[in-house]
């Protein structure tokens, strides 16, 4: 078995990999493997080939594949090593990595240290416990989009989507535009989790219905799908009986939520929050293992690829730190979710101690419902440190706040907490 | 087509009884109207072999139960298929329950079961420290075990066919005629002529058997649904726990898999088609509630499928098994429900000896053994693993993330000798789709590699088999092009 040593080994080649290869070499450390299960980097982007990528971070609005390209040919132009084809089976606490291709068999790394940029999976229709036969036609809408956009099939004639999370939203456009009829969207929330961009520009310009508070509770058909029945749920999420709609439909798209995929990080011990469904990290994204590191949708789902990337790219500069033993030595503090607020991360900070310089922090969550015109506070134990209003704030969209590093430099041993204040 | 021998369905007793045959010398064929082997009840049942504690004494059931379960050890280890004894707990909750499970206790020693015992709560939450502080009494039954009834059922299927016997599918038996000592069977893909035929057709077998016999039983398919748990969650419970049963039959198990999930079911309910294996919300939701009263913890956040199965109850609730009484050389394993799997093994030897016996068959001297059969690569060492992918390339490429299928592993179970010809089919053998994320990422690969292996377009690959297609088309071919690109 080939076994060698690696200062920092990524696993995962999509945007969250990349940006992280990026920021770590750019931060000094030279021997980087990203390691990659598809054939090719770039990871869902290379499905997404929708515009609307790019306008946070390059300011010009791209395509999936052409923002990908831009960190495929940073990385090359960096001359950082990737291995695609290749699958990760372990890691374990002590940073050692196996991985397996058809090339070189089974691999072993010893990493100084680990970034998890494994991204997310989509909630599977049979999660959901929906009743009715198991026959074809239902798929997860990222499925079907990498059907259509990278394999060049269609799925299905007559579609019906459930769930209005953003795949879904760009799937009921790109069936629409290649000949196929969608019949409509359901949401269960009385509002969608999608951005509120494509709900206009992928519903409402094609006239595509969207049934809020509306779930799918049947399927049928035998062998393919040949209908499903919709209702209208109360505030508790149960079907309203009397309330059904029944849809002909040979196809069923699911967009029900994104899910960090965490595998290998709990075969890594890693303290995981229950919230994110991802690892629980400081503010240099340090897991609760030494040495290995998350980011992007493997630590939380992120509405846009844009954030994605500079979350990644910090947490590749903190992972070559780390190689550099410059990995911050503060006193550690929780930070915890409040009134109205989901997710927080990180979920611990550190307090600089003397001679350490503090630096701004993003603290990101999701509000637990649509708030107008709230107040988001922070408090560090019962002290308030910082408040800001905001104008619209909606689970859909993920909030940040900057917690700037006068702030940091002057916190107190205690946790910190953020409310939404309505 | 002529053969000596024919038997009317392909699930886990058709395939046990045609790999009995199998080592006579003799033609055997299997027919059945599905498009793949173990498609009824054997592919969605609890997978439990049962200790035969439950079947009344003198019973049909208990005697080939017990006998089955005797088989099993030696049949799964010879065929290279998983077999766990796990064990059981039947949980009681009150002083009824204590006295039922007295009753199963006593029968259970009467039929033989060895190391039964009837504990107290406290002693089994020692052993099972998850269940619900409510359980005051158990029957404990450490002989109980789990197997995984499909690829079973497969195993049984490839070493009948290496030793020669032929599989029909999608082949539907539409008649059958007793002329000049032939029984010409008379099905959508033409006609078949065997000396001898046999009817171990599941939820079907009333229909087939009112073809031949005038003797008249009824069928109830009886369905059962469940649900599934991702393997990722530590196992609740290291047992089978059956709650005390009642008279719809054993009630909600809470019972882990020899893949390392845990399943929740299943319900009884009686219903008019038997090939009707939707779920549905209040069964569903009934199938929760009576876990929770095992596994008060349980949560609907682990859950990753939900699925139905149907039993062939049949009216008198005993299995009918043996030769048909009104039609000459016919032979029949009729009213097949629990614990039909635990008894497969036992049924299939009782139908071979009756068809021996009266065909006078000679025992073969060249029997092929059972196939090889890789380990696989999820339960593989690293070391074995480098090993595989130094021998075969295509071990180094996983094709399901979840359950760390593969693509020999696909390869292999579509050229097995009863190989998989649809999504499904590869799923059961060879487990890519089966996992948390239930095929959303491996499935277009799957459907790659199963077009490249059948030589079929993939427009024509299919979930399982008819018109269950999972593309409709290609966008080159829809009018105007992709507007896109």
């Amino acid at each position: 078995m080939l076994e060698k040593h690696v200062d920092i080994l990524i696993i995962g080649g999509g945007p969250a990999g990349l940006a992280a290869a990026i920021g770590a070499k750019e931060q000094g450390v030279d021997d980087i493997l990203v390691i990659e299960r598809e054939d090719s980097l770039g990871g869902i982007l290379g499905q997404c080939i929708h515009n609307g990528f790019g306008l946070h971070r390059f300011k010009v609005e791209m395509t999936g594949p052409e923002y990908a390209q831009m960190d495929i040919d940073k990385v090359r132009e960096l001359g950082i090593p990737t291995l695609c084809d290749t699958m990760v089976l372990s890691v374990d606490e002590n940073r050692r990595v196996v991985a397996i291709n058809k090339e070189q068999g089974l691999m072993v790394f010893n990493a100084g240290a680990v970034i998890l940029a494994m991204g997310c999976r989509e909630r599977p229709f049979g999660a959901l416990g929906i009743a009715g036969t198991r026959c074809s036609g239902i798929f997860s809408a990222g499925t079907a989009q990498k059907y259509v956009n990278l394999m060049g099939f269609i799925p299905g004639k007559k579609v019906f989507i459930l769930g209005s999370g953003d795949i879904g939203l760009i799937m009921a456009r790109r069936m629409t535009l290649q000949g196929s009829e969608v019949l409509g969207v359901a949401e269960i929330m009385p509002y969608s989790s999608g951005l509120n961009r494509n709900i206009v520009q992928c519903l409402d310009d094609y006239g595509i219905p969207l049934y809020l508070k509306h779930t799918v509770i049947e399927v049928r058909g035998k062998e393919r799908l040949e209908g499903v029945t919709i209702a209208e749920v109360d505030d508790m999420r149960k079907p309203i009986p009397g309330t059904e709609k029944h849809f002909d439909c040979d196809t069923l798209l699911l967009s029900v939520g994104l899910i960090p995929e965490n595998e290998l990080s709990q075969g890594a011990n890693v303290e995981m929050s229950n919230t994110t469904s991802g690892p629980i990290v400081d503010d240099e994204f340090q897991t609760s293992k030494a040495g290995i590191f998350a980011c992007g949708n493997v630590l939380h789902v992120h509405d846009l690829v844009d954030f994605v990337s500079d979350e990644s790219m910090k947490a590749g500069k903190a992972a070559a730190n780390f190689i550099n033993k410059k990995t911050k030595k503060g006193t550690i503090i929780n930070m915890l979710d409040g009134k109205g607020v989901r997710g927080v991360v990180p979920q611990k900070l550190k307090i600089p101690v003397d001679g350490e310089d503090a630096e701004n922090v993003q603290v990101m969550f999701r509000p637990d419902k649509v708030y107008e015109n709230a107040r988001v506070k922070v408090y560090n134990g019962d002290n308030e440190i910082y408040s800001v209003k905001k104008r619209i704030l909606a689970p859909g969209e993920m909030a940040d706040i900057i917690l700037k590093k006068d702030i940091i430099q002057n916190l107190q041993n205690a946790p910190i907490r953020v409310d939404i204040e309505s | 087509m002529e053969y000596d021998i024919i038997v009317v369905g392909a699930g886990v007793v058709g395939c046990s009884l045609a790999r009995e045959l199998s080592m006579y010398n003799t033609n055997v064929a299997v027919i059945d109207k599905a498009y793949d082997v173990c498609d009824g009840s054997s592919k969605a049942n609890s997978g439990i072999v049962h200790a035969g504690y439950d079947a009344e004494w003198g019973s049909s059931k208990a005697k080939y139960n017990v006998e089955g379960a005797r088989l099993y050890p030696s049949l799964c280890a010879e065929l290279n298929v998983p077999y766990k004894r796990c064990g059981a707990l039947v949980v009681g909750f009150s002083d009824d329950d204590k006295e039922t499970l007295k009753r199963l206790y006593n029968q259970g020693i009467k039929n033989g079961v060895k190391e039964l015992s009837l504990i107290d709560g406290e002693e089994a939450r020692k052993l099972e420290p998850n269940l619900n502080k409510k359980v005051t009494c158990a029957l404990n039954v450490p002989t109980s075990a789990i197997i995984s009834p499909y690829e079973l059922t497969y195993a049984l299927a490839d070493h009948a066919a290496v030793n020669g016997v032929k599989f029909y599918l999608e082949t539907e038996l539409l008649d059958a005629q007793f002329v000049d000592g032939l029984w010409h069977l008379k099905t959508n893909k033409g006609e078949f002529t065997a000396k001898a035929f046999v009817n171990c057709s599941g939820v079907n077998a009333a229909k087939i058997n009112r073809l031949i016999s005038r003797k008249s039983y009824q069928i109830i398919p009886r369905r059962g649904e469940y649900y599934l748990l991702d393997r990722l969650i530590p196992l609740p419970f290291e047992r089978t726990i059956f709650q005390t049963p009642g008279r719809m039959g054993k009630g909600v198990l809470v019972s882990p898999t020899v893949h390392g999930n845990t399943f929740l079911g299943p319900s009884s309910n009686d219903i008019e088609d038997g090939s009707d294996t939707s779920t549905t919300v209040d069964v569903l939701n009934f199938v929760f509630d009576k876990a929770r009263l095992t596994w008060p913890e349980a949560t609907m956040r682990n859950v990753i499928t939900t699925f139905a199965g149907n039993r062939a109850h049949e009216d008198h609730g005993d299995f009918v098994i043996g030769r048909v009484e009104d039609a000459p050389k016919a032979y029949q394993a009729l009213g097949i429900e629990s614990p039909g799997l635990t008894a497969a093994p036992a049924i299939a030897v009782e139908l071979k000896n009756l068809i021996v016996e009266d065909m006078q068959l000679d025992k073969k001297d060249n029997i092929l053994p059972a196939p090889h059969r890789n380990k696989p690569f999820i339960d593989m060492t690293d070391e074995e693993r480098a090993e595989a992918a130094k021998k075969d390339p295509a071990y180094g490429k996983i094709v399901c993330r979840c359950e760390q299928v593969t693509e020999a592993e696909i390869r292999a179970a579509i050229n097995r000798p009863v190989g998989a010809r649809s999504i499904d089919a590869v799923k059961r053998r060879a487990r890519p789709g089966s996992g948390r994320c239930q095929g959303g990422f491996c499935s277009t690969r799957v459907m790659e590699i199963l077009a490249e292996e059948l030589k079929i377009s993939e427009l024509e690959v299919t979930k399982s088999g008819g018109e269950s297609k999972i593309l409709t088309g290609r966008i080159e071919d829809v009018e105007g092009g992709c507007p896109i690109c």
